[in-house]
């Protein structure tokens, strides 16, 4: 341990040769990308590392009991394979990961399960059922002086200790490598429907997604495409119409989701609910907002901006006074895609602006590196934040060698 | 395990005592402050009353500048800092030391803002639970985490234990319901966190903050989310000849795909001291019932009572009983939410909150029934069942130290049992002082470790509620 850290890319197949790696580049104070299967190396602060140490072979299912709806996984594990074995069991992952490889010019179904929880990217059904935080149980992890550490476990219900679960999710493997996460799961609807409305404006949109979310009805998915990002999803319905699509999701058994759908047609008739897509059709709809086709083969800089729901409209109206954009809401509103112009700060000024009056936060999320390494990709913090930030960060690394700069300077 | 001991006060602050009620006379006005020995001894223990310690004052701030206030001054003094919601801990989460300031907030009870197309509460920490609910229910939400103490206890003591409720199954605990807070660090800065949105930027302090015990910070101010009440809800009553067959139901029922609103767990003894007490009409003839509550419509109700009927069918229930009425519903759980006020009756109780992988179900309670017989202890159990989250109850009498002592003993083997059948200590109660020495039976030194470290971001001299959740021994070499 003498500080000559073989440089290059390191995907051990035991937790014992990750927890070495990390002391070792500790020790040497060499910097370390921290990597799970890759699918989002595009994603972030640009930061340059000589060695790497990926998850990818730390693969395999350890448990899996469906009647306790918790499963455990090696952090590599492809998310695909965890897709595929609750699949067989009428369960899925409910908080409905995001898919960023089609976006970012690669194919779907490339991220590991940790990859998921170390960014914590949530897809349509986060309203109803939580992030991909909230279904986090239970990690095992190295944290940056090489020590592996554990936190929660794999029951349902935990507050033993602190919930170090939550801080390494969405820490983009700033602050540990997991090894191993435990993760709630839960049943899959029996049946699946789709509202469409056709051409509504933006505000108009918002307005009748958050009207949704005040049912009873318990709505899975509310997303809303404007007219040319529309245009590229697959339903014949959709694809031919030329307008924007607003689309509201029901999930349930299946008389009640029949029910609900006809409650919500009856409250939305002045909106012209013009097409409902049965399982099949909106199985396909919501795979693709799940794996972003919407902005699959573009190379315009994409932002992700989490804001208040019903202010959503008024934040995209503003960004458009001055950029040329393309934009889809999710979760009513609160999540929206915004697809900028190629320009070289990729409409940092005129977001952050933005945000800095609506409320929220931006993350670059598709960008090329000279971009990403001169602006901020993720939302710059109130200083009280930021210098917690920086403390929590040396409380699990204090040599600053995981995934440094990743996120924030310095961090 | 001997009876829990309190680190040895600091005499120069104990000295100081005086000088400090000076001190905080001139910080904040003579009402926020009890210093006089009747005013402290409400504030000398909370739910866990087997322990009490009188602090050297009582803070009770109004407003978010005055908590900013006592703190920075303590923090600069070196005082120690016991924060209080409204004293409902069956932990000792807010049990005080002797060189402590109380800080409570139970003055700060305003209900900012509701908004309803964001469907989002804005409060003062000090808030009940149940307030949320009520002012949100003129708009048809509610708030979803909701404790057996929601009358009484406050968001802030919800937030610091990350409190779960009968409903949490369906809904989840406090950190999943909740988009921002205020917080007040012992340095005396304030820190906003969050917004009226569904993620946080950077790293989620929120969710690091939520279950922290009152040891990062005081927090002042909250966003909630709020939910729309369901169109209706009905339970249904089970009851079986064992509770195996109980336990495997409640396994059975989430095989299905189906997950209630609710499943609560109760034993013999259980129904036996309800029914007594409250007279719901609950079968006296089964070892263990199930009260297991759906929602929707009518006829979704129905339809899912059916089901659940089907499916429960395996497992040769004795009776089977769903409700077809508001009142039949309300009789269903007028024995179960009537369960501790009736045991409390009978006898004092310590209550245990251990949780278990759901199917070590029938292991863990026959277990927990071998150790509370092995130590000559009466047990009941009423549980969340969904969630594998138990509640056994051990009879005991408090006015007897020694058989205190002994419950604690018997208490400890229970929640070493939970922790051995893959389960942890406390899955809504939080570890306070009371489960403070058991960590090491579930977290290596290295987990410990981890957890110190990240108290001293927000807390570098430890002196936010310092005597709690980690065991007192080797604290000086952190």
């Amino acid at each position: 341990m003498t500080g000559n850290l073989r440089l290059g890319f390191h995907a051990p197949a035991t937790v014992r040769e990750i927890s070495d790696l990390v002391a070792e580049a500790a020790h040497a104070k060499i910097p370390l990308e921290v990597r799970g299967r890759g699918s989002k190396y595009e994603v972030g602060r640009y930061v340059q590392s000589g060695s790497v140490v990926s998850t990818e072979h730390l693969v395999g299912i350890s448990l899996y009991e469906p009647s306790e709806l918790v499963l455990s996984a090696a952090a590599g594990t492809p998310l695909d394979d965890i897709r595929g074995i609750l699949a067989e069991h009428g369960q899925q992952l409910a908080f409905e990961p995001i898919d960023l490889g089609p976006a970012l010019g690669a194919p779907a179904g490339q991220s590991s399960i940790g990859g998921v929880f170390a960014t914590n990217l949530s897809g349509g059904r986060r309203i109803q059922a939580g992030a991909a935080r909230d279904h986090l149980l239970g990690v095992t992890c190295v944290n940056g002086w090489g020590e592996p550490f554990k936190s929660g476990g794999r029951v349902m219900k935990n507050v033993t200790g602190y919930d170090l679960c939550k801080a390494v999710a969405g820490s983009w493997g700033t602050l540990a490598v997991m090894t191993e996460v435990t993760m709630k799961v839960l049943p899959a609807a029996a049946e699946t429907r789709t509202l469409l409305c056709f051409g509504l404006p933006d505000q108009t949109a918002v307005d009748v997604m958050c009207f949704c979310l005040g049912t009873p009805f318990e709505i899975s998915g509310t997303v809303h495409l404007q007219a040319p990002l529309a245009a590229r999803l697959s339903d014949p319905d959709i694809a031919k119409g030329g307008a924007a699509v607003t689309a509201i999701r029901v999930e349930n058994f299946p008389s009640s989701a029949r029910y609900r759908v006809s409650r919500l047609k009856e409250r939305l008739a002045a909106y012209s609910p013009a097409v409902e897509l049965d399982t099949t059709r909106s199985c396909t709809f919501w795979e693709e907002i799940r794996t972003l086709r919407m902005f699959a083969g573009s190379n315009r800089p994409l932002w992700r901006i989490s804001t208040i729901p019903s202010r959503a409209a008024k934040l995209v109206a503003i960004i458009a006074r001055t950029l040329d954009i393309r934009v889809s809401y999710d979760w009513s509103g609160g999540l929206i895609w915004l697809e900028t112009p190629l320009t070289s700060d990729a409409g940092t000024v005129e977001i952050r602006r933005a945000i800095a009056e609506f409320g929220g936060h931006a993350t670059l999320i598709r960008a090329e590196r000279a971009t990403r390494a001169s602006v901020d990709v993720f939302q710059p913090l109130d200083p009280p934040l930021a210098t917690l930030t920086t403390r929590l960060k040396s409380a699990f690394d204090p040599a600053g060698i995981l995934n440094a700069g990743r996120m924030y300077p310095g961090v | 395990m001997s009876l829990l001991t309190l680190p040895k006060p600091d005499e120069a602050i104990l000295g100081r005592r005086d000088e400090i009620i000076r001190q905080l006379r001139q910080l904040v006005p003579n009402a926020s402050l009890i210093v006089d020995q009747e005013g402290r001894r409400t504030f000398e223990t909370d739910a866990l009353t087997a322990y009490r310690c009188m602090p050297l004052a009582v803070v009770l701030p109004e407003s978010t500048e005055e908590v900013s206030t006592i703190l920075r001054y303590c923090h600069d003094n070196k005082i120690k800092v016991v924060p209080r919601g409204a004293g409902t801990s069956l932990s000792g989460g807010a049990l005080p030391l002797e060189d402590s300031i109380v800080l409570g907030i139970s003055r700060m009870t305003r209900v900012l803002s509701i908004d309803e197309t964001n469907r989002v509460a804005r409060v003062e920490a000090g808030v009940t639970n149940i307030a949320i609910t009520n002012a949100a229910a003129v708009h048809g939400y509610f708030y979803a985490p909701d404790p057996s103490s929601q009358l009484a206890c406050t968001l802030a003591g919800n937030i610091a234990m990350n409190a779960g409720g009968a409903h949490c199954l369906k809904y989840g605990v406090t950190t999943n319901n909740l988009l921002a807070l205020r917080i007040v660090l012992m340095n005396g800065g304030i820190v906003d966190i969050g917004g009226d949105y569904l993620d946080a930027p950077g790293y989620d302090f929120l969710g690091l903050i939520t279950g922290s015990e009152g040891q990062f910070g005081v927090v002042t101010e909250a966003t909630v989310r709020l939910l729309k009440a369901p169109e209706g809800a009905r339970p249904m009553l089970l009851g079986f000849d064992s509770c195996e067959a109980a336990g495997a139901c409640v396994a059975g029922i989430i095989a299905a795909g189906i997950v209630p609103v609710a499943i609560e767990f109760m034993d013999k003894p259980a129904i036996q001291v309800c029914e007594n007490f409250a007279g719901a009409g609950y079968p006296l003839d089964v070892e263990a019932m199930l009260i297991v509550e759906v929602e929707g419509s009518d006829d979704e109700i129905d339809s899912l009572l059916d089901t659940i009927a089907e499916v429960a069918e395996r497992y040769g229930p004795r009776v089977v009983r769903p409700s077809k009425s508001a009142e039949e519903s309300a009789s269903i759980w007028k024995g179960r939410k009537a369960a501790f006020g009736a045991i409390g009756q009978l006898s004092d109780y310590y209550c245990m909150d251990g949780v278990i992988p759901l199917a070590k179900l029938p292991e863990a309670l026959a277990e927990v029934a071998e150790i509370c017989r092995r130590h000559r202890f009466r047990v009941v159990n009423i549980f969340h069942a969904g969630d594998g989250n138990l509640h056994p109850l051990i009879l005991y009498n408090a006015n007897d130290r020694a058989e205190l002592e002994r419950a604690e003993l018997c208490g400890a083997e229970i929640l070493k049992l939970c922790v051995k059948l893959g389960g942890c200590l406390t899955g809504e109660h939080g570890v306070g002082i009371e489960k403070r020495e058991l960590m090491r039976v579930q977290f290596t030194a290295a987990d410990i470790a981890q957890q110190m470290r990240v108290k001293t971001v927000f807390d570098p001299d430890w002196l936010l509620n310092p005597a709690k959740v980690f065991p007192l021994e080797g604290r000086e070499r952190q």
